[in-house]
């Protein structure tokens, strides 16, 4: 490698890969992507079966692409033309599996020391101090990973893959079960470990959360390709495809038909469904009579106990109240106006307007809170 | 008690056993790890014995280690002597018979192990032989255990394979199921019942290994 001591260079990853993969029982699946992933964390987003994982496979080493090219910071770890492809054990790519992998009969030392084999004894075990002391497990270094808790777990294999000095690394849904603040604490420790080391990390994940915790750079993928890429703002709170939309988080993803455009205002009409539902939607491309989808958050959407007036919103439907649930510190209700709402209310919000099933009310949708999306 | 024949027994065995690891471990190893499709024709070779009455396996055997067979005629140009009737021929016919008790055991163990915790030592930069030494090896343990105690087993206890192609002769060729054959048939009953007891202790002591293994008695380090 090309790294100076004492000098951190940045290498950034480009992966061009075509791979076809037959699975029994459905229709087979080719992924086909380019990325570019400069240092620093790129969240890979996309809902399950998109490729993501066949993605981080097929970077590591583990996956023969049918065809492509991948290399980092200049240096090529696969060549489809030249028939050059280095095998996972000399690309020195990190990469930790959504199942971790912790080797179940080695204690967490053996597990953290297992990528250091060539290292004279006195330097492995200096760098897996230092490493087990920067993702706070240097307590458990003599417990089997059967004897520890699951964010130890976690902090163990990130400690295991990064030890290595890799030149990227790759995270695929490693935080999936945790709580929120166990997430966000080693979130922050991998922030602070790779704000030296400066490499490329893809992390894959289909939580929004995440997404907002990490955010720097999103590429949203499905069905094997690349759909949108941009900061999470850009990708995720206007999606543009409909699975995307339901991957983040949309909760309410209709059917309608372009009823007009209004180009001056930048805007058209949508009726949902089959209904007589009539809502305003930003403009998009679509001409009279044609089919699109609407996606819209259900935390976006106001309830009103009173017809609403002098209000900018321009969408106001009368509906009735169907069904009320809690589902943690929110409450979901579903809306009949013609088609049904999802609607996120707070417990305090029910308890003022004193909402129930069966009753009357209206919903009141910003139109720039309703998003167009593709199929 | 003729413990000769029981001595023999315990060599024919213990030797039946090194030899099978040591063959068993690549075969299996290829068995469980290859992505060949026609792999299932070498896995029912391998399954043969276990269907085979043990007097079509001991003909073949013996036709093939006679004088005019081609085993016969390597081993009579490398070591200018015949082979049938001997130990080595005794142990290589109970090494093709007890193959699938070490082998079937050794596939389970290997296949048994997480397919991630393998890409995972990949990505960090351990080959093949490392793999296997420092992940599958040890997280196979109870296969292999169970694999050389079952093969230890069977051989002590075969007959038809030894009758065919070892015949009887002591020190040599008559292990404790031939003993004790010919005790009956010479209705030496009290001798047949003391050496039966013994084979049936060794038995039942052998499978108790293996079943406490595989119920995880004594690998405290596999449990969840």
């Amino acid at each position: 490698m090309d790294a100076v001591a004492g000098e951190i260079r940045a290498h950034s990853l480009t992966a061009r890969v075509r791979k076809e993969l037959r699975r029994a029982g459905s229709p087979h699946f080719v992924l086909d992507v380019s990325v570019e992933i400069p240092s620093g964390v790129t969240i890979l987003f996309g809902p399950s079966g998109a490729g993501k994982s066949t993605l981080l496979d097929c970077i590591a080493g583990l996956l023969r692409p049918d065809a492509g090219r991948i290399e980092i910071g200049g240096e090529v770890l696969l060549d489809s033309t030249t028939g050059l492809n280095l095998s996972a054990q000399q690309r020195h790519i990190a990469y930790v599996f959504q199942t971790l992998a912790l080797f179940p009969h080695l204690n967490v030392e053996a597990n953290v020391s297992y990528g250091l084999a060539n290292l004279p004894a006195a330097e492995r075990r200096a760098r897996v101090m230092e490493i087990l002391a920067a993702f706070d497990v240097e307590k458990l270094r003599a417990r089997k990973p059967g004897e520890i808790s699951g964010g130890e777990k976690q902090r163990v294999a990130l400690a295991r893959s990064l030890v290595t000095s890799p030149r990227i690394l790759l995270l695929d849904e490693p935080l999936t079960g945790l709580d929120a603040e166990l997430k966000a604490s080693i979130l922050d420790d991998l922030r602070v470990w790779n704000a030296t080391k400066q490499i490329p990390i893809v992390y894959v994940t289909h939580s929004r959360e995440e997404v907002d915790a990490l955010g720097e750079r999103v590429i949203a993928m499905d069905r094997g390709q690349v759909l949108n890429e941009g900061t999470p703002r850009e990708v995720l709170e206007s999606p543009r495809h409909h699975r995307l939309a339901q991957a983040a988080g949309f909760e309410n993803l209709m059917r309608g038909t372009v009823l007009d455009l209004r180009e001056p205002d930048g805007v058209m009409c949508v009726r949902l469904g089959e209904s007589a539902c009539e809502i305003e939607v930003p403009l998009g491309h679509a001409l009279p009579g044609s089919n699109v989808r609407v996606a819209i958050g259900a935390g976006d959407i106001l309830l009103a106990t009173e017809r609403p007036n002098a209000l900018s919103a321009r969408n106001i439907l009368e509906g009735k109240i169907v069904s009320m649930e809690r589902r943690g510190s929110i409450m979901a209700a579903r809306v009949d106006c013609g088609v049904k709402f999802a609607v996120h209310v707070t417990p305090g919000a029910v308890r003022a307007l004193e909402l129930q099933a069966g009753q009357r009310v209206w919903l009141v949708l910003k139109t720039h809170s309703c998003h167009l999306v593709e199929d | 008690m003729n413990t000769q024949a029981l001595f023999l027994s315990f060599r024919l065995a213990f030797c039946v056993s090194a030899v099978l690891l040591l063959i068993g471990m690549p075969l299996a190893y290829w068995l469980a790890f290859s992505k060949w499709r026609g792999k299932f024709l070498l896995e029912s070779v391998v399954a043969l014995p276990l269907v085979l009455p043990p007097t079509v396996l001991g003909f073949y055997a013996l036709v093939a280690m006679g004088p005019h067979g081609p085993l016969g005629k390597i081993w009579m140009m490398l070591f200018g002597s015949g082979l049938a009737f001997t130990f080595q021929a005794l142990l290589l016919a109970s090494v093709i018979y007890s193959l699938p008790f070490a082998v079937q055991p050794l596939i389970a163990a290997f296949e048994g192990v997480d397919p991630k915790l393998l890409d995972a030592s990949a990505v960090l930069g351990a080959g093949r032989l490392r793999t296997f030494a420092r992940v599958i090896l040890p997280l196979s343990v109870p296969g292999v255990i169970t694999a050389v105690v079952l093969s230890f087993a069977h051989t002590m206890g075969e007959f038809g394979v030894v009758l065919m192609v070892g015949g009887n002769l002591p020190g040599a060729t008559r292990t404790v199921s031939i003993a004790i054959y010919d005790q009956v048939q010479s209705l030496e009953y009290a001798e047949a019942n003391r050496m039966a007891l013994v084979l049936l202790a060794i038995s039942f002591s052998v499978l108790s290994v293996v079943y406490a293994v595989n119920r995880r008695v004594w690998t405290p380090w596999l449990a969840k």
